[in-house]
Parts: structure tokens; sequence; C-alpha cells
């Protein structure tokens, strides 16, 4: 039992998870109040696992579940992006009519199963956690049920995630019939390099790993997913589900298969060349700002996981530094999104930005702070991140990657310059509504804040990041 | 040095765009504040740096001023500090942005605020290129320009503003990614990307072919030269004359500068190598693109051509690798600096009034506007490079180093100089003599009060350091030297060592 006081985070989301959904039951109207506790539970987890030390390096429950530095950084990462979508979102579910009680439970449900994957030291938690979150996140993508598109995108999500759950499952049992355990620590003490049907599990285990953040080739989903579901879905989509997924890859390669790097090396570095070539090219026809920043996103993920294909911690860290930074751009981004407004409708298009600089001079702004610093112009925060990934990967002499991805954020600067342009240089439209709540004026301007004035005083995320050790 | 004096000039324009960004530009009165505002800054920066100039002792090789600071634990120190290569352009900046700033009263009709938070920024962006004594400072400062530029370019140009915009911005940034691997590179081989520090470690030879190159790539198109140098015509004539005259006077100098910093200064080998390349695309820039220039109908476009023409002189003079050269192109490029502002300018004063940068739309101006005909005279023969002018400094001292290292080189190049002069003399007879044949022009106003000051301001160094070149040669020839010098000790060492 004295072990439980490590997992009193996700304890603590369970139970409040079941009073809010007995309160909501109960209570009628009570959206905004559920939406409210539902901010406090997540800040209240958020001071529980700063309660406990970071530096611990706990394997608990038969070594089955992890308790480090990583951990606990991811689970403020995906906290803080809960915090963010529920507090900008209440505004936008009310103007569709679908602020429902349902709505941050779900939420909460899919939080506590990112936080079991992020902690799995074992295939069959890992994948407890994995379905928990994705169950959530299906229904979260249909959830303006109305609208066709979003009904569209909730469908295609679970048709083809369950498929990837199934490829998922495959690989583990692979791995299970192979080493006959299913803790990482312990695969790792049994593999050596002659089993191929091992190598098979690791194909079929990152396939459906690249699925959930949306490598190419698993990518497919996406953009119809981003664009259909309801906005503020579409922005924990972009977030959440990625920091989880990034971190068990993380665990997976660097844990059990560190040792057969040869065997899966390459297959990351496929991944990641693919994702950073296909997301920049893709994204210049489009006309959506959801579609784009879907293939923008699946660009960003090319590059953190050119970082993991070293197979060094630098490596780790540098995609996990990455990370971090892609969510405050994101939370950036969003923030925009929401304000785009007018007659209580959102507006998604690119060509609705259209001379934005001379109606909303300030949103116009911080959009481009944010969107340079997406397409890793110095001095911005964006620059650094890839910085450190190309430093972690010229390390190991992988030159035509690091090539390959710098081209590739040459032809990704063109389709955030054409936001840029249209933005900047067209001539302007109606204004938008200017009723923003406290929530999203703050966080848009925290965030562009943070990657503007990154440059001043990078150490600190550095070092914070440099903590991370997972071998 | 206790007080920041190098920080606080990259940082003074930063804090006053800041200022600027919470003004508000609904009335007349409160535009002339917000330029007042920006020109007080400017000055003050000019001044700043003006001072620095006389407290830089002239006699030291060593970098003066220096700043380090922790930035990137254990990686990057921000560290910043001049030589007196640096210091001229530190001027150079400092004293050409003021100028843009009083000249946007006509050239800049709408979003004046957002036009000088741009360039103020763009300032701070180019001082820190100068100073700065880190390969990864140097990359922020180097290619966060091109930001402002591109909205400079975008939002104040003309009709084919956003494809010249984007031309100049993905173009620039491709040549500088590659930059960035090979800074990356350079920190894994050599464990630091100090500046100071890489001219005594040296840079393994093996490894200098390709982190030339890929430098190279970088500067060559922000220089710009041949065959790379198409994004500058465009960008040229869309920019409005503010942007112009930054474009040709400071941004373009970066790479001449980088040249010298870091081509020469860190691989001595491979520009050992590379010199015949550099000879080779030099001169073609210098015949090829006079003689586009000759057949330009476009006045922004020719000034844009002799432009890239120039910088072909100033690459050929870097890389002879003479004392003559080195000078001379530096202060060719100070020279040019001066001239092509000015220049541009020059045709800014015509487009303002009639809105046409089409030669033959003018003719005859001589009769109607003597002051500017006269001044046009001036920065014309200023950048032929006749005697009396910077130009002629310039252009002189980098004949002789590339004399003195090939007869044939300089030959060819010579004759670039009597093209510079037919195109240059050309538009001047087709503009300000002849007959007046518009009738529009018969109502043109002669240059107005801040335009003629403006002009004034770049035409007295022109002259004056025409005939008395020595303040720039003094503060210039110490550190040319060193740079010499380490460059044949690496290159006599690391040859010895590798076989």
């Amino acid at each position: 039992m004295d072990k439980l006081n490590f997992i009193y985070p996700e304890i603590f989301i369970s139970l409040s998870i079941m009073f809010l959904l007995i309160l909501g039951v109960f209570k009628k109207n009570s959206s905004n109040l559920i939406n409210n506790l539902s901010i406090l539970t997540l800040i209240g987890t958020l001071v529980l696992i700063f309660n406990h030390p970071f530096n611990t390096n706990l394997n608990i429950f038969n070594g089955s579940y992890k308790i480090d530095f990583i951990s606990s950084y991811m689970k403020i990462l995906t906290i803080l992006s809960g915090i963010f979508v529920l507090i900008t979102s209440s505004k936008f579910l009310k103007i569709f009519k679908i602020f429902q009680i349902e709505y941050s439970i779900l939420i909460l449900c899919s939080i506590l199963g990112m936080f079991v994957m992020i902690s799995s030291n074992d295939l069959i938690v890992f994948y407890i956690g994995l379905e928990l979150q994705s169950l959530s996140l299906y229904v979260l993508a249909s959830f303006n049920r109305d609208n066709i598109k979003s009904s569209e995108a909730g469908l295609k999500y679970f048709v083809l995630s369950a498929l990837s759950s199934g490829l998922l499952l495959y690989g583990c049992s692979l791995i299970y019939g192979f080493t006959g355990t299913t803790n990482f620590n312990e695969i790792s003490n049994i593999i050596n390099n002659n089993q191929y049907g091992l190598t098979f599990g690791i194909v079929f285990i990152l396939a459906g790993l690249a699925f959930k953040i949306s490598a190419v080739p698993f990518h497919m989903w996406a953009p119809d997913v981003y664009e259909g579901s309801p906005t503020s879905v579409t922005l924990f989509f972009a977030v959440a589900p990625k920091i989880a997924a990034l971190t068990v890859f993380i665990r997976f390669l660097y844990v059990p298969f560190i040792n057969v790097i040869e065997q899966w090396q390459l297959i990351i570095v496929f991944l990641s060349i693919a994702s950073m070539v296909f997301g920049a090219i893709a994204a210049i026809g489009q006309k959506n700002l959801k579609r784009l920043i879907a293939y923008s996103s699946i660009g960003h993920m090319g590059y953190a996981l050119a970082g993991l294909c070293t197979g060094t911690i630098e490596g780790v860290q540098s995609s996990i530094l990455y990370i971090s930074i892609y969510l405050v751009m994101n939370f950036g981004f969003f923030s925009c999104l929401f304000m785009l407004k007018r007659n209580n409708k959102y507006h998604e298009d690119i060509d609705d930005l259209s001379g934005l600089s001379k109606n909303h001079p300030l949103i116009a702004l911080s959009l481009l702070i944010i969107l340079f610093s997406l397409a890793g112009i110095p001095p911005l925060a964006g620059f650094f991140a890839k910085f450190y990934i190309f430093k972690a990967v010229l390390e190991q002499s992988m030159y035509y990657l690091a090539i390959i991805g710098l081209l590739s954020t040459v032809i990704a600067a063109f389709y955030y310059l054409r936001v840029v342009k249209i933005m900047y240089f067209d001539s302007e439209k109606e204004k938008f509504d200017t009723d923003y709540t406290l929530g999203l004026k703050f966080t848009l301007s925290l965030s562009t804040i943070l990657i503007l004035f990154y440059f001043i005083y990078p150490s600190k995320l550095v070092e914070i990041v440099s903590k991370i050790n997972i071998i | 040095m206790d007080f920041p004096i190098l920080s606080s000039l990259i940082l003074l324009p930063s804090v006053g765009a800041l200022f600027l960004l919470f003004a508000n530009e609904s009335t007349t009165t409160n535009r002339q504040t917000i330029k007042y505002v920006a020109l007080f800054v400017t000055f003050l920066n000019f001044f700043i740096s003006i001072y620095l100039w006389y407290l830089f002792d002239n006699s030291i090789f060593d970098f003066q001023f220096v700043e380090e600071k922790m930035w990137l634990k254990g990686f990057v120190n921000y560290k910043v500090g001049i030589d007196g290569i640096s210091i001229l352009f530190v001027v150079l900046t400092t004293f050409i942005t003021p100028l843009c700033i009083i000249s946007v009263n006509n050239s800049i009709k709408y979003r004046l605020k957002d036009f000088l938070i741009a360039i103020l920024i763009l300032e701070s962006l180019m001082i820190g290129v100068f100073c700065s004594l880190d390969l990864v400072i140097f990359y922020l400062f180097f290619e966060g320009g091109l930001i402002p530029m591109f909205l400079i370019i975008g939002i104040w140009g003309g009709d084919k503003r956003v494809y010249s915009a984007f031309k100049f911005f993905l173009y620039t940034l491709l040549g500088s990614v590659l930059m960035l691997i090979a800074i990356i590179v350079i920190y894994i081989t050599s464990g630091t990307t100090d500046i100071v520090k890489l001219y005594e470690v040296g840079i393994d030879p093996n490894f200098q072919n390709l982190l030339w190159l890929a430098f190279f790539s970088s500067f060559a198109v922000k220089t710009p030269m041949w065959p790379v140098h198409t994004w500058l015509p465009d960008a040229h004539v869309e920019a409005p004359t503010p942007g112009s005259v930054i474009l040709a006077a400071i941004l373009l100098k970066m790479a001449g500068y980088g040249f010298l910093r870091f081509s020469i200064g860190l691989f001595p080998f491979a520009s050992e190598f590379f010199t015949p390349l550099i000879y080779f695309l030099s001169l073609i820039a210098i015949i090829y693109t006079s003689l586009v220039a000759l057949m330009q109908e476009d006045m922004k476009k020719l000034i844009a051509y002799s432009s890239v023409a120039h910088m072909g002189f100033v690459t050929l003079g870097i890389f002879t690798l003479k004392q003559q050269g080195l000078e001379g192109s530096i202060i060719q490029m100070i020279s040019h600096g001066l001239v092509s502002a000015a220049l541009f300018l020059l045709v800014g004063v015509l487009y303002d009034r009639i809105h046409s940068r089409l030669i033959k739309t003018y003719g005859g101006l001589v009769s109607v506007m003597p002051k500017y005909s006269i001044l046009l005279m001036l920065f014309t023969l200023a950048a032929i490079g006749l005697p009396g002018t910077s130009g002629f400094i310039g252009e002189f001292l980098i004949l002789m180093g590339a004399f003195q290292d090939s007869f044939l080189v300089a030959t060819i190049a010579s004759l670039g100089v009597i093209l510079g002069a037919s195109y240059m003399l050309w538009l001047y007879r087709r503009v300000v003599f002849g007959k007046l044949i518009n009738n529009e022009l018969l109502k043109i106003t002669d240059l107005n009060k801040s335009e003629l000051f403006i002009l004034s301001c770049l035409a007295l160094p022109t002259i004056f350091f025409g005939f008395y070149p020595e303040p720039l040669l003094n503060t210039i020839a110490v550190s040319v030297s060193s740079l010499i010098e380490m460059y044949n000790y690496n290159l006599t060492i690391l040859g010895n060592n590798s076989g």
C-alpha cells in the first residue's frame, strides 16, 4: 500500500471523474460548473505531481508502472494542455450549443489514459492507457454530432485508430511470444539480435504508435479529423495525444530495444523524413487553417522523430524540448483561431485572415510571431527547438537527415509565409468580434511572449529537459 | 569597459520599437511624434556608435569592448565585440538608418508606425550581425533580419511585392539553412562556436571545404553573387525607397562581412582552394551584370544590377587575400553603402513625384531640377569610381590587390570599371540631359529640404573619404593585417601538419 502515494495524481483524477459524472447527472444545467471543477481537478493534479520529488526513479506494481522525471515532466505538459483546452473552449462550445457536461469529463478521462501511457513500463499497461485515451478521443472528435463533418471525423478516427490498435496489439503479442514477458525491463534483459519475430513485433508496434502521432505514412486521418472536429477538440488532438505517444515511443524504443537499435533506427528515420517532407509539401495547397495546422503538425512530428532516431539521450532530450515548444506554439495558434469569430460564427479559412493586421493588429502580430516560430526562423522559440534536434542528429553524423530536415523547413516556410502574406499584404475584410474571454487573451499573450522572448533566457528549459534520463 | 556599450547599441532600437508598438497613429501630429521618437532613437544610436569609434583603439588587433554572458548553458555564450572591420559597418548601419527614417515622409503613405517598428528592429539585428563573436549568435541576427525585411517589401512594396518578398525570403533562407548545419558541425568537431577560440584552435582541414561551401551558399545568396543574384533586382524594385536603401547599403554588406570574418578567418585552406571559383563568379558578376544593367529600362533595376557588379568587386578583393585587396573591399563596401543608398534615394525622389521608374519617362531634368542634377552627377561619378570619391579608393585598392595575384583577373575586372562608367553615364545622360519631352516634368519640383539634407549627409562622407581615406584605412589596417597574418600562418601550419 505504501506505493500508492506515487499514483495519487491518477487516483485523484479517477475519483474526480466519478464525482463530476454523478454531480453532472444529478444537477441540471451544470456544464459550466463541471467545466470549472474540471479545471480545478487538473490544477489539483498538478499540485499532486509537484508534491513528490522529481528525481525519483521508481518501478511500482511489479515494475509495470514507472515514476521518473520524464513521466512527471510529460504529465505536467499534458495537464497544461488540458487546462488550456478547458479554459479556452467553453465559449466556443456554447456558441455551437454543445456545451455539455460530458465534454470536460471526457477530456479528463483521456488525460487519465495519457497518464497511464506516460508512466507505463509494460505492454499491457501501456495498451490499457492507450485505449482509455483513444476511446475518449473518438467521442470527442464527433462531439458536434449534428454536424456531418464532425461525425465523419469521429467515425474515421475510430475505424482507423481501431485498426492501428489491432496492429499494435498484434505486435505486443509477438513480442510476448518471443520473450515470454511484457515488462520493458525484462524484455531488455532477454532479447538478442537474432529473433526475427521480435523485429516484426517492433515494426507492428511502431506502426501503431506512428498512427497515434500521425507520422507519414500513417497520417491519412489527421487532416480530416482535424478539420471535422470542433476546434477545441482539434487543439486537444494537436497536442495531448502526441505528448503521450511520444513518451511511449521513447520508453518503448529506449528501454527494451535500445540494444537492437539497428533494427528500428531506419524505420524511425524513414518516418521522420517522410513526415517532414510530406508535411511541408502537402500543406502548401491547403485553404483551411485547421487542415493547414494538421499538415504542419505532421511535419513537426517528423522533427520530433528525427531527435528520437539518434539513439542518444541528447536526441531524446531534444525531442522533448521540441514537443514542449511545439505545445506553446499550438496554444498560441489555436487561441488566434478562437478569436476569428464574426456574428457567432467561427471562420476557419485562410482567406478569412485577409487584412487581419489592419483590423486587429495585435492578434495579427501574435499570429505572425507564432507562424514564424513554427517555421523555425530565429530568434523565435521554434528555432531553438529545431536547433537542438539538428544538433543531436548531427552529433550522430546523420548528415542526410539534417540536410533533408532543414531543406523541408524552407519548403514549410512557404506556407507559413502565405498565411502571413494574407494577413499583412492583402486588403482587409469585415472586422471580427472582439468579445474575447479573459482566458483566451491570457493564453494568447502568454504564449506569444514566451515564444518571442524565449531567446533571452533559453537555458532554463534546456536545463530542465537535460535532467531527463531514460536509460 | 564596464558599461555594456555594444549591447546597448544593439538593444536601443528594439526598445524604441517596443515603445512605438503602443503608440497611436490616428492623427497627423501623432504620426509626426512617432517619427520623431524613431529619429531620436536612431540618432542617439548614431552618436553612441561615433563615440564608440572615438574610443576604439586602432593599434590593437584583438576584439575590443568584448562582452560575454552565459546564454545556452555550456554550449553557446552571448559574446559581442568589435575590431577595426566591424566598427565601420556598425557606424555605417547607425548612419544610414536615421536617414531612412527621415525619408519616410515621401515614400511611406500608410502604416507609418509599423514601418518604423520594422526598421528599428532591423537596425538592432543588423548591428548584432556586425558585433557578434559567436557563430550561433551571428546566425540568429543574420536570419532574424529576414522577418522585418520580408514585411517591409511585402507591405509597403510595389505591384509585384508579394512575389518579390517571397523570393527574397525563401532564397535567403535556403542559403542559410546550410550554414546552420555547418555551424552545428563546427561545434561538434571543434567543441565551441566562439569565433575567437575557433581562430586559435583552427578547423580540421579535411572538413574545411564542405563547411566553406555551406557558409558560401548563405553568403553568396546574400551578397548576391552570380548566379543566385536574381532575387536582388526584384526585391529592390518592389521595396519602398527606405527598404531599398537599407537592403543595398547594409544587408548586402552582411555577406561581405561574413566572407571576411568567417570564410577567410575560419577556413584558410578552403578559401585558398576555392579562390578560383570566387574569381570566376566575381568576374562573371562584374561583366555580365554590367551588361545587363546597360539594357535596363527601369532605373531601380539598373542600380540593383550595378550593386551586383559592385559586390563582385568586393568578393574579388576579399579573395585576393592581399592587404590592399581586403582594405579595398572594405572601403568599397562602405562607399557602396553610401552611394547606392543615395542613388536609390534619388530614384525615389523622382518616383515620389512622377510615379514612374522608367528611364524613358524622364529627360532634360537639368533645366527643372538643377540641385537634383548636381547631386545625381556626384553620386553617378562616385558609383563609377572617379578619383576624389570614395568609390575610387575602393576600386583602386581592389585592382591593386588583384594585379598582385593575377594579371588576367585584374585586367578583366578593369573592363568592368569601363562598363560601369558606361551604364551609369548613359543613365545620367538619358535622365538629366536631352530635351524635356514629357510635359508632366515641367511641373516637377526640385529637392525639398529634407531630401537635400539626407543627400548632403551622404555626399559629404563620399567626397571626404575620397580625398582623405586615412580615417577608414587607419581603423581597418591593423585588423586586416592580422587577419591576413593569421590566414597565412594557419595555411602553413596546417599545411605542414597534413602533409
